[in-house]
């Protein structure tokens, strides 16, 4: 068995030991439910809270607008359907952009079958919004702004300040999915005008299946899930208080070494883009040299197909991922790298690398010394490289 | 998941390459679906003595042209017409049901480079042709097919 070298931050990360060490206990010994009276609720409770504080400590926000949810698909959910639902007499329409996570395009589209409007802002090349279509696609019905922080795709980070100015000025509610961009991006919610935003425990090393929606004072939004009266009455269900514990601890470890993180995973990521520049012709960076996730890099590779990639990569024990079709699951390649303009066959070959704190120099050599090989032969096997050389 | 027999023929496919002044060249999908096989014969006696595969796609589209050749090498061109998707499928010991379509275009790309080869020696190809329209140029995906 090859070594594992995993390059797929973006789709989940390991659980720290020292966040699953503080997770432990509230499973075993300190079981309380954190709504019972006796002490070792109250003990959950505590705990409940203290992770709460830690939160809305790194974002800049008050413990009471944090509320826990299961997973950023549920934040995404609670977000735009919570205010939706609860706004509907000031409007019906929701400005969305055509990059964002399914989490927040399934949830408008449902939305669309409940009477509500969506506009779906284009991206430039880059993967950027133009503020000025954003702008002018505000009407008098609009409620909500949903633009999500960094792309997961190409990890290009949208100007989030200025949507949030733009929506202030119209007094319209912005919520971002940072699902992406927590740990990865200093967030100030009170300087970037953000009215709800997003995130999931387990991009930034903490378990799975625990996620945080943070929702600015005063904001009117429903709650989606009924029972009891857990999270001040916004979502019911019994604390999972083991992850709420992880969520917050691994928040904590993210801001006392946020520099020198982002630091390492920019300098991998710099490396990585410039070796594959240098050894490997014919390909194309995707989303926005400068305003990117530092841990991301995505390329296509011309004249190949990203699942023969994948499994070459698998072979040689290398986790990564792609936007071809045949990983997706569905008919087409990426969304995203359509919405950029991609030809479907580009978008086919596209490879996304995320780095991440396990990752070294020396993965990266790995990496590009595989690619080089492996692209080299499925090139030699591909008609589409064939005609190329041949027409050149 | 891959059976193992898929994983064999992905990762050393057989009879990968071009034949020069081939007999019969066929070419099948298109690049929006994200799969294109394109097969060339070298016929002698109506025996296929020769056959390559280039293919862009996934590795079950890598794995099915493999296959293929495989299953028609050595044998007449009557019998290589025969070679239907299941066969591939069976040969390689079962294909996940969204990678169907990847032994459809296999059988198509071996029927495409006979039609090549019939049209070059001047055979009625009208049979033929009604199983292979356009070169087969078919996507599973459901896009509409794409003209050259």
């Amino acid at each position: 068995m090859e070594k594992i070298r995993y390059f797929d931050h973006a789709a989940t990360t390991s659980t720290k030991e020292e966040v699953l060490k503080e997770m432990i206990p509230y499973f075993t010994l300190n079981y309380g439910n954190a709504s019972s009276i006796y002490s070792i609720g109250r003990k959950s409770k505590k705990a409940v809270e203290d992770s709460r504080d830690k939160i809305a400590k790194a974002i800049n926000a008050d413990s009471k607008e944090i509320y826990f949810t299961a997973c950023g698909s549920e934040s995404d959910n609670l977000a735009i359907k919570g205010v939706a639902y609860a706004n509907k007499e000031r409007g019906n329409h929701i400005i969305t952009t055509k990059i964002e996570h399914p989490a927040v395009l399934n949830t408008c589209k449902k939305l669309e079958t409940q009477g509500f409007i969506v506009t779906y802002l284009n991206v430039n090349e880059d993967g950027l919004i133009s503020l000025k279509e954003l702008e002018e696609a505000i009407t008098d019905k609009t409620i909500l702004i949903s633009i999500m922080f960094a792309n997961n795709e190409i990890g290009t980070i949208q100007p989030i300040k200025e949507i949030g100015e733009i929506a202030k000025t119209h007094k319209i509610y912005f919520h971002t999915d940072a699902v992406q961009a927590i740990g990865n991006i200093r967030i100030d919610v009170k300087e970037l005008n953000i009215d709800l935003l997003s995130m999931s425990a387990h991009k930034f090393y903490g378990p799975k299946g625990m996620g945080a929606l943070y929702v600015k004072t005063g904001i009117k939004f429903e709650k989606i899930q009924d029972g009891g009266h857990q999270e001040r009455n916004k979502r019911a269900g019994t604390e999972n208080v083991a992850g709420i514990v992880g969520i917050g601890k691994a928040i904590e470890l993210a801001y006392e070494n946020f520099d020198e993180y982002n630091e390492k995973l920019t300098e991998l990521r710099d490396y990585y883009i410039s070796q594959v520049e240098e050894k490997i012709p014919y390909i194309k960076i995707n989303g926005h040299r400068q305003k990117r996730l530092p841990g991301n890099a995505n390329i296509s590779f011309k004249f190949i197909e990203g699942e023969g990639l994948l499994l070459n990569l698998d072979m040689k024990g290398i986790c990564a991922s792609s936007g071809s079709a045949c990983t997706s699951g569905s008919l087409d390649p990426s969304h995203v790298l359509l919405a950029i303009g991609l030809p479907h066959e580009i978008a086919h070959g596209s490879l996304r690398i995320t780095f991440g704190d396990d990752n070294t120099k020396e993965d990266v050599d790995f990496l590009v010394n595989t690619l080089v090989e492996v692209v080299e032969r499925l090139r030699n096997m591909s008609p589409l490289y064939e005609d190329f050389i041949k027409n050149r | 998941m891959y059976s193992e027999k898929v994983v064999d023929h992905f990762t050393n496919p057989r009879n990968v390459g071009e034949i020069e002044n081939a007999d019969g060249i066929g070419q099948v999908g298109n690049p929006v679906c994200g799969d294109i096989m394109k097969i060339y014969l070298k016929i002698e006696n109506n025996i296929i003595t020769d056959v390559r595969f280039k293919t862009f796609g996934c590795g079950a589209a890598i794995a099915t042209s493999s296959m293929a050749t495989e299953l028609i090498k050595g044998k007449t061109v009557e019998e290589a017409l025969e070679l239907s998707n299941k066969a591939v499928i069976e040969a390689l010991e079962g294909l996940p049901p969204v990678k169907v379509h990847c032994s459809v275009l296999a059988e198509e790309a071996v029927k495409s480079a006979i039609l090549d080869y019939y049209k070059k020696i001047g055979k009625d190809t009208t049979q033929l042709e009604k199983i292979c329209k356009q070169g087969c140029c078919s996507c599973a995906h459901g896009h509409d097919n794409i003209e050259e």
